[in-house]
């Protein structure tokens, strides 16, 4: 008898190919949008841990409380020894120290005059201890546009679109000026080394990124940092986890009334990130939860056509002598084959166009032109577990459900009315 | 007698609610059918003949009186002794074949074995037999949207005699033919019915097969108008 069904499946195009194209489509849909989902909340979240927030991210309350102003003046000062005990205390997280500052850079012309000027955002990471990784977690090199990343001190790299603004190519010199961490002028002369290009509209629209211990002497900051960044050697955020270390490390390291002594910030504490971590749950979420109702109607609705359109055979096998629950539950094995196979293929259909969108990306620049967010500007998919299980719920159980639902009716015929219904 | 009867219908009605009221189908029908009957129901549409065919068929419960087709009552059956009545004992002929497309005229001849759950050899010899009767062996790898109305109602003839049932019913089988082919059917059925022994009970009102017919039981506005037995030698 299976036998016989499975024969009647495979040929009947309509009752197979036909159905199976349809679920693949769905589960297909579905898998690549909530790769393409994750991916995109996941690049924004890591674009903003990797140039700005870490996944947390220690500084005195004072710069906490004032962070969107870059205030060095409120640094954490010896903040070596800090770090040392930061990476004894949580060895399974990567820390460093950063500088963030505000200035303007001054391009010279030959005779020492300004030729150019403008603001920058600047950035003091760890390039030449030889003992972080900053370079990587940044992807400098691949970020190069042109010229080298910096290879001694007194050079720095600005951003290619800055540069261009300046006009300034590798070899020129820059001038920095903004303010020491005690409030007077500064002023100090880099080298440009070579221009980069983030693909963060935010970074790349103007930006000077030096060593951190040039920006020290610049700003007048020995052993201070605006800040210290932590980040999961995983690679992964996890916001549970950032809260209770930063809670943890609060209760046990800031002093009371101290607006200097340091505290811990996750991720989602700062500025207005965690609204963004709540609300991409949330939209992930709502999202792939409409995505798979949406394709759970459509599949449902495929699998109780499906069995309407079956009434013919149904009614000749009732006559013959078939029972309805032996029907019914005949109809339930092939939706459950049917969902199954348009799952499996969907699925790996979704998860190649994922890999696709994962590996080469989707540049939306051009619609990140003056975004003040930083975000990324080449959108990835992300590949998680639940790509690999998420289809097979529109899949199979809506498939199956459609032609539950369809064969209600065969319990509800009237067997009486075969006859007149397989004349018709 | 009674119990070498294949049907014995006593004082049965059938009435359907129609709005508020209901509608008498069948009224006060008493016959009996022996074995290996060639009979037709006769009547013009609204008769009440298909009505009939369905309850001898198991297919529909009367409203009053009695039913017995080979012992069972059938306003006294569960869904599933229906069922199991139409699978062992019963053959169904219809006006349009309702063959299975997809599947090949032997695994449409087949299907009714394979609810019986007989062994790949019996089936095989049994759908074999089926087809010599109605003369189509060569076809046994063909699909129905591949053959003629003539040979669709013969596999259909095929389906409904592969398992030997005692009763085949059915319901102007010859509407969608042309005089050629009906006549081929017919006597196709003819021969089945003298060399099994099997009782058929056709609802018509073709003349082409009303002129086979051994018994001619006219049926008008649900009642039994007239009871005709044609004798060999009329």
């Amino acid at each position: 008898m299976i036998k016989f069904l499975i024969k009647g499946l495979l040929r009947d195009k309509s009752r197979s190919r036909l159905p199976i194209i349809v679920v693949s489509l769905g589960v297909m849909l579905t898998v690549f949008m909530h790769a393409y989902i994750t991916g995109f909340m996941g690049d924004t979240f890591e674009m903003n841990a990797k140039f700005s927030t870490g996944h947390v991210k220690v500084m005195t309350r004072a710069y906490a409380e004032n962070l969107s102003q870059l205030p060095i003046d409120l640094a954490l000062t010896e903040s070596g020894e800090l770090l040392t005990n930061l990476r004894i205390n949580y060895p399974e997280m990567e820390w460093t120290q950063r500088i963030q500052f505000g200035g303007l850079i001054d391009a010279p012309d030959s005779t020492g005059e300004t030729r150019s000027q403008g603001p920058a955002i600047g950035l003091g990471i760890d390039l030449l201890s030889g003992n972080g990784n900053e370079s990587e977690r940044l992807n400098l090199s691949e970020s190069l546009v042109q010229g080298r990343l910096p290879a001694k001190a007194g050079e720095a790299m600005l951003s290619d679109d800055f540069a261009k603004k300046l006009n300034v190519i590798p070899g020129d010199d820059v001038t920095l000026i903004g303010s020491t961490m005690n409030g007077s002028m500064s002023m100090y002369n880099f080298i440009v080394s070579g221009t980069v290009r983030f693909g963060v509209e935010i970074m790349d629209r103007g930006s000077i990124i030096a060593d951190i211990e040039d920006i020290r002497i610049a700003l007048d900051m020995e052993d201070a940092s605006g800040e210290i960044l932590g980040f999961e050697k995983s690679g992964f955020y996890e916001n549970e986890k950032a809260e209770t270390m930063s809670a943890i490390f609060n209760s046990n390291t800031s002093e009371g009334d101290d607006e200097y002594s340091p505290m811990m910030k996750s991720l989602s504490q700062q500025g207005n990130m965690g609204q963004y971590v709540q609300m991409s749950e949330l939209w992930s979420a709502y999202i792939s939860l409409i995505f798979i109702f949406a394709m759970s109607l459509v599949l449902w609705n495929a699998g109780l056509l499906g069995g309407l359109r079956r009434y013919g055979e149904v009614g000749i096998r009732l006559a013959i002598g078939e029972e309805k629950g032996h029907i019914y539950r005949s109809m339930i094995l092939e939706s459950f084959f049917i969902g199954l196979a348009g799952s499996v293929l969907g699925t790996t259909i979704g998860l190649f166009f994922a890999w696709l969108v994962q590996t080469y990306g989707i540049d939306i620049s051009g619609m990140m032109k003056g975004a003040s967010m930083m975000m990324p500007s080449t959108i990835r998919a992300r590949i998680t577990t639940p790509d690999f299980y998420i289809g097979f719920i529109p899949g199979v159980l809506s498939t199956v459900f459609g032609t539950m639902l369809s064969g209600i009716g065969i319990y509800r015929r009237q067997t009486a009315t075969l006859f007149k219904e397989l004349e018709a | 007698m009674e119990s070498s009867n294949t049907i014995i219908i006593k004082g049965l009605y059938k009435r359907f609610p129609v709005g508020k009221g209901e509608f008498t189908a069948l009224s006060d029908i008493n016959l009996n059918f022996a074995q290996g009957e060639f009979t037709g129901l006769i009547g013009p549409s609204g008769s009440g003949k298909t009505t009939l065919l369905n309850i001898l068929g198991s297919l529909d419960v009367p409203s009053a009186g009695e039913a017995l087709v080979l012992g069972n009552s059938i306003g006294m059956l569960s869904a599933r002794e229906a069922a199991n009545l139409r699978k062992v004992s019963l053959g169904f002929i219809f006006q349009s074949y309702n063959l299975l497309a997809v599947h090949t005229v032997y695994e449409n001849v087949e299907f009714p074995l394979l609810l019986l759950k007989l062994s790949a050899t019996e089936r095989h010899k049994m759908v074999m037999d089926a087809l010599e009767w109605v003369g189509l062996t060569d076809k046994i790898k063909s699909k129905p949207p591949q053959l003629s109305g003539g040979q669709c109602q013969r596999v259909a003839i095929a389906r409904a005699m592969v398992k030997k049932p005692s009763l085949v019913l059915a319901d102007e089988p010859t509407a969608n033919l042309d005089a050629a082919n009906s006549h081929h059917i017919l006597k196709t059925m003819e021969t089945l019915n003298r060399e099994l022994k099997t009782t058929f009970v056709f609802a018509t009102h073709d003349d082409k097969v009303i002129s086979y017919l051994r018994r001619k039981v006219f049926l008008l506005d649900g009642r039994i108008d007239k009871d005709e037995i044609i004798h060999p030698n009329s």
